[in-house]
């Protein structure tokens, strides 16, 4: 102990003092609040990078989930859109089918009143004709007859041959 | 510096830092390994020089050598050598500058004292060197010594404020300190706050302080008010510790006087950034949790233990870091001593293995002084500016120290 207090100089404590002082002082000003206040800074940045990306993420998630469900949007309004079209379509060929149909109809029903009277008309044309005929076959089998009985018969049999063929 | 330069990819560098910190520690091993070396051929001078005091026994020689270097110096010795043929020793180094308040101011260089051993007139007075002390003495130089005093003369020492060799060294370190960090401070302007060169070494360090000690003990509100102490106490005491270690071989930290002065520094900022929580678990640890009738008689001990621990924290601080340096040196030097006193071929490669593995020891003991010393230091702050609520929490931590 006697050592340690003979060695103890006071000169070299009081320089101490004021060098280390004048240096926590120098140095605080000019060291450490730049080196403290550019490292904050850093982490500071560092934080905010960190916070925005993690922001960035989180709309490209909402961004993604909107998509998905205009995707989903749209995909529903075409399914409807489709099935749409798909009534109409059937609906246009039914509807189409329905009309030529009675269209078809109305037509047959046409030609078979025209036949219908053809054939009526026809038919009393061959009717007069028939009585045109036999009329004129009676005049000719009466005036033959008239001059030969033969003749007349075998007239009778040469007409009744051509009016097969008639 | 040149570890970064080495690397000019700047990310390679930020990868290579565990190599780079590898790198350094080799280069301080590479130095510490040399001022063994460099000590090495001290003793030797000396060795062959036992001239002047004639038949001193060896052991006695490096006593007194050891000794001589542990204490601090008024001139900056380099290193001195003898003519082989006069057997004078010639020192090479230079003077410093001796101020002495003795009823007036005087000063002049310290080589007028010669190599110690010259008397000094200055304004009237007459001055002598013994032992690297100043006594006023008379014309002719004399020392009177007692019983009582033993070794040390009984003249009277005047106020010695001279820059001697330790404040040279605190200088140099504080310069070399304010350079450092300004320029990493300034590197940050530039280079978009990354740091740049030794910074890169440094800025980790200065974190490690700030997380882990400056923000582990003394809390996230308060801490920012203590930093720059703690970040140049730390610096400061390990770069000394460094330079003791150089050939220069100066042991500042080992000093009882700079130690002191330190730990007077972190007392004085204890106690006068106290808050009320602090003093009042000084004086009334057990608050309301008991009557005044039982508190009394527990407080007739706890209390003057509590106050006696205001001084004891800091005195702590200063003789730990004192008696660790001075250890340090003393086992190192008198492992080189083995080398002359040994004199074989076994004896001194054997000291000077020895005496390299403790230098690489004292170098992890520079480091770890510093770190306890701001430490502690953190942790004395961080009692003395704790507040009721921050107490709660702390509890814990405090308990298993």
């Amino acid at each position: 102990m006697e050592k340690l207090v003979n060695d103890f100089s006071f000169g070299l404590f009081f320089w101490q003092i004021i060098i280390f002082v004048l240096l926590l002082i120098l140095l605080r000003k000019y060291a450490w609040k730049p080196i403290l206040n550019a490292v904050n800074e850093r982490e500071e940045g560092i934080k905010n990078a960190l916070d925005s990306a993690e922001k960035a993420k989180l709309e490209m998630q909402n961004l993604q989930a909107d998509n998905e469900k205009l995707l989903q949007e749209a995909r529903a309004e075409r399914e409807v859109m489709m099935k749409e079209a798909r009534e109409i379509k059937a609906k246009m060929i039914s509807d189409a089918k329905e009309e030529a149909k009675a269209e078809a109809d109305k037509t047959i029903a046409q030609a078979q009143a025209a036949i219908e009277s053809e054939k009526k008309s026809a038919i009393a044309e061959l009717k007069q004709q028939v009585a045109e005929l036999s009329l004129e076959i009676a005049e000719k089998v009466v005036k033959h007859e008239l001059s030969d009985k033969d003749k007349q018969l075998k007239l009778v049999d040469e007409m009744l041959g051509d009016a097969k063929l008639n | 510096m040149y570890f970064c330069t080495d690397f000019k990819d700047t990310v390679i560098c930020s990868k290579m830092q565990r190599k780079t910190l590898v790198r350094i520690l080799s280069v301080l091993l590479f130095i510490g390994s040399f001022s063994a070396v460099a000590q090495d051929h001290g003793m030797d001078v000396k060795e062959i020089a036992p001239g002047k005091e004639g038949n001193k026994t060896k052991k006695e020689e490096i006593k007194e050598f050891i000794n001589h270097h542990l204490l601090d110096s008024h001139s900056f010795n380099l290193f001195g050598s003898t003519d082989e043929e006069t057997g004078e020793t010639h020192h090479y180094g230079f003077p410093l500058p001796v101020i002495i308040w003795d009823e007036g101011l005087h000063t002049f260089m310290s080589s007028e004292f010669g190599h110690g051993d010259e008397i000094v007139e200055s304004n009237g007075k007459y001055y002598a060197l013994h032992h690297e002390k100043i006594y006023r003495t008379d014309a002719q130089g004399t020392l009177n010594y007692d019983a009582e005093h033993g070794d040390h003369p009984t003249n009277v020492r005047p106020l010695d404020f001279s820059i001697t060799k330790s404040v040279v060294m605190m200088l140099v370190v504080g310069l070399l300190l304010i350079w450092l960090f300004r320029s990493l401070a300034k590197s940050y302007a530039k280079n978009g706050s990354l740091p740049k060169g030794i910074g890169r070494f440094f800025e980790p360090i200065v974190l490690y302080i700030r997380d882990d000690i400056a923000i582990a003990n003394i809390g996230e509100h308060k801490y920012k008010k203590y930093l720059p102490f703690l970040l140049t106490i730390f610096f400061f005491i390990w770069f000394l510790n460094m330079f003791g270690l150089t050939p220069l071989g100066v042991n500042v930290t080992g000093n009882i006087a700079v130690t002191t002065a330190l730990a007077i520094i972190v007392f004085l900022i204890t106690t006068f950034t106290g808050t009320k929580d602090y003093w009042k678990h000084i004086f009334d640890p057990l608050g309301s949790g008991m009557p005044w009738a039982g508190k009394i008689l527990i407080y007739i001990i706890l209390v003057p233990i509590e106050i006696l621990g205001l001084f004891i924290k800091p005195f702590a601080l200063l003789i730990r870091l004192y008696a660790n340096m001075t250890a340090g040196h003393v086992v190192l030097m008198s492992l080189i001593g083995l080398i002359f006193i040994f004199k074989s071929w076994i004896g001194g490669p054997l000291s000077f293995g020895l005496s390299f593995a403790i230098s690489l020891i004292e170098l992890l003991v520079a480091l770890l002084q510093a770190y306890i010393f701001t430490m502690l230091a953190a942790l004395y702050f961080g009692f003395a500016s704790e507040t009721h609520a921050e107490h709660e929490a702390h509890e814990g931590e405090i308990q298993h120290l």
